[in-house]
C-alpha cells in the first residue's frame, strides 16, 4: 500500500531535511515580507542555495555508489581549483599543479574500490614527495618551500580530507545501503554550521577568536554543539549502527571539529585578505566556504567509526 | 537597424552552447560580475583585455543563445586563417572577422570591422592587440579609438578578464584549471579625442581589475 512516510530510513531522513528546508523557506518568506531595507536578502539567497545543494546531494548519493564517488571527486576538483585560484603561486608551478589535479581521479579510484591501504598513504606519502620532485624538475628554487607547502596543504584539505566522506561508503549495510553514514555525517556537519550561525545570531555575545572570525561566539558554538549532539542522538538509529552514547559522542566530535575546520579557513582567507573563496554559491560564497568545516570532520569521523565499529 | 541573422548560424550557436560553454564551466568555472552590462545591440563594441586564446571563447560563452548570431570577434588573419581547416573553424563556428596585422600601405585594416558594425553586429575586440605576457595588461592600441571616431554613435563596453592567462598562457599547450573571473564595465562613448578616449578605456579596465583584486603569479 502507498504510504506518505517512506519506509527506507535514508529516504525518510532526506524527507526530513526537505521538511526543515520548507520551514526555513517559510520563515524567510515572512521575514522578507516587510523587509524594505533588505536585511534578509542574503539569508534568502542562502536558503535558496540550500535547495539546490540538497537536491544535487540527494540525487548524487541516492543514484548509485559510482555516481556518489564521482560527485565527491567533482567536489574535490571544484574545491582544489578554487584553492589554487586564491593562493598566490609561481608560474613555474603550473606543471606541478596539473599533476596535483591528477591526484583526484587516482585517490577516488582507491575510494571506489575500497583500497584502504593505498587510499590512506597516496596523498600524505606518495604525492607529498612526488609533487615537490616535479617542482625540482621545473628548476626554480626560489620559493620552492613556499609552493610545496601551499600545494600539499591544498591537496590534504580538498582531496584527502573530502575523500574520507566518500570512503564511508565501504561500510554499507542491508538497511541503509552505502549512504547511511555519509548522510549522517552530511546532515550533522552542514546542520552544525547552520545551528552555530542561528544560535550566534540570536544570542551571540562573547567572541571566541575575534581576530580571525569576529562572528564566532561562545553562545553560537555551545548552542550549535548541543543542537548537533541532540540531532545526532535522534537520527543515529535511522542511519547508523551506533549505540546512543557513541552517537552523542560523534555529535560532539562533529560539532567541535566543524568549528575548528571553519576557523582554519577563516584564518586562511584573512591571510589572503579575501572575504569569500569564490561566488559559485549565492549567499554562501565559494565551494571552500561551504566545505571548510568538513575538512577536519570527515577524516576524524571516518577514523572514529572505523576504529570503534569496524576494525577495532 | 535590426541585427543580421541567417540560418547558417545555428551550428555556431550550438558550438558555443553545447560544447564551449559546458567545457569552460566544468574545467575552469566562470565567476562574472555585472553580467547585466553585457548587452548585445547594434552599434556596439565590446573591448576586452587579452591573455589567452580562451579569452574569445569565454566572452562568447557569456552571450545568450539567441544573441550569438549578432556577435563577431575581431582577430588576426595570419593566425586564425592559417590553414583551410582553421579558416573554416574561425569563420563558421567561432565567428571571426579576420583582419591583417600588417596591412599594405593605403588599405584600412579595420574596413571589415566597420562593415560588420554597419551591418548591425556587436563586435568584440582586444585593443591590446597581442596576448603579451600573461596577466600583465599591455598598452592599448588606437584601433578602437579610430573606429569610434569614425562612428561616434558607437559605444564601447570594457570587459576585464583574469585567470585565463594562468590556465592557458601564450606558448603553452597544457591547460591547467584556474577559476576565470570576468568583470563588465559601463559602456563608454566617444568624447572627441583619441588619446582621451584610450585613457578613459584604460582607466575603466584598471578599475575593473582593481574591483576583482585578482591573484597573479607570485
Amino acid at each position: 500500500m502507498f504510504s506518505l512516510i517512506p519506509s527506507n530510513p535514508v529516504h525518510l531522513s532526506i524527507a526530513g531535511v526537505f521538511g526543515v528546508l520548507i520551514i526555513a523557506s517559510a520563515i524567510v518568506y515572512f521575514l522578507r515580507r516587510n523587509d524594505t531595507e533588505n536585511h534578509y536578502g542574503e539569508l534568502g539567497a542562502r536558503v535558496k542555495s540550500w535547495w539546490f545543494m540538497i537536491a544535487i546531494f540527494s540525487l548524487a548519493i541516492l543514484t548509485s555508489p559510482v555516481v556518489s564517488v564521482i560527485f565527491f571527486a567533482f567536489l574535490s576538483f571544484l574545491a582544489l581549483k578554487e584553492y589554487f585560484s586564491i593562493v598566490p603561486l609561481r608560474k613555474a608551478d603550473r606543471r606541478a599543479l596539473f599533476w596535483a589535479y591528477l591526484a583526484i581521479p587516482v585517490q577516488y579510484y582507491f575510494v571506489a574500490n575500497g583500497l584502504y591501504g593505498l587510499f590512506i598513504v597516496f596523498i600524505p606519502v606518495w604525492v607529498f614527495f612526488l609533487l615537490p620532485f616535479r617542482l625540482i624538475i621545473a628548476g626554480q628554487t626560489e620559493g620552492f618551500l613556499d609552493s610545496t607547502a601551499k600545494i600539499s596543504w591544498g591537496l590534504m584539505i580538498t582531496v584527502f580530507a573530502v575523500s574520507h566522506a566518500a570512503m564511508l561508503m565501504q561500510y554499507s549495510n542491508a538497511l541503509q545501503g552505502h549512504v547511511g553514514l555519509i548522510m549522517f555525517l552530511a546532515v550533522l556537519n552542514q546542520g552544525n554550521d547552520v545551528a552555530q550561525y542561528v544560535w550566534g545570531k540570536l544570542f551571540g555575545k562573547h567572541k571566541i577568536v575575534p581576530k580571525v572570525s569576529p562572528k564566532k561566539t561562545w553562545e553560537g558554538f555551545i548552542g550549535g554543539a548541543l543542537t548537533t549532539i541532540a540531532v545526532a542522538g535522534l537520527i543515529a538509529p535511522l542511519l547508523t549502527p551506533f549505540s546512543l552514547p557513541f552517537a552523542l559522542f560523534m555529535g560532539a566530535v562533529i560539532a567541535v571539529t566543524g568549528f575548528i575546520g571553519d576557523v582554519t579557513f577563516s584564518a586562511l582567507k584573512r591571510d589572503l585578505q579575501i572575504k569569500d573563496s569564490g561566488n559559485l554559491i549565492p549567499g554562501h560564497g565559494g565551494i571552500l566556504d561551504r566545505i571548510d568545516s568538513l575538512s577536519l570532520t570527515a577524516p576524524l569521523f571516518f577514523h572514529c567509526v572505523r576504529y570503534f565499529y569496524y576494525v577495532g | 537597424m535590426s541585427a543580421p541573422k541567417s540560418k547558417s548560424d545555428l551550428p555556431r550557436q550550438l558550438f558555443y552552447v553545447l560544447i564551449v560553454r559546458p567545457v569552460l564551466m566544468i574545467l575552469l568555472g566562470l565567476s562574472v560580475r555585472h553580467l547585466e552590462r553585457l548587452t548585445v545591440k547594434p552599434r556596439q563594441i565590446i573591448a576586452a583585455n587579452h591573455n589567452s586564446h580562451l579569452d574569445a571563447l569565454v566572452l562568447m560563452s557569456l552571450i545568450k543563445f539567441h544573441d550569438i548570431p549578432k556577435v563577431k570577434l575581431v582577430a588576426a588573419k595570419d593566425y586564425f586563417c592559417k590553414t583551410p581547416f582553421r579558416t573554416w573553424l574561425s569563420l563558421n563556428l567561432i565567428g571571426v572577422i579576420p583582419i591583417e596585422r600588417n596591412a599594405a600601405e593605403g588599405t584600412d585594416p579595420l574596413a571589415p570591422v566597420i562593415e560588420a558594425i554597419e551591418e548591425g553586429y556587436t563586435v568584440v575586440m582586444f585593443p591590446e592587440g597581442t596576448r603579451g605576457e600573461p596577466e600583465k595588461r599591455q598598452p592599448l592600441k588606437y584601433g578602437v579609438a579610430k573606429l569610434v571616431q569614425q562612428m561616434p554613435d558607437v559605444t564601447v563596453t570594457p570587459v576585464f578578464m583574469h585567470g585565463l592567462g594562468k590556465s592557458l598562457p601564450r606558448g603553452e599547450a597544457l591547460l591547467v584549471p584556474f577559476v576565470c573571473q570576468v568583470n563588465v564595465g559601463e559602456a563608454l562613448s566617444w568624447g572627441g579625442d583619441r588619446a582621451a578616449f584610450i585613457a578613459l578605456l584604460e582607466k575603466s579596465l584598471s578599475d575593473l581589475e582593481q574591483e576583482l583584486a585578482p591573484k597573479g603569479w607570485d
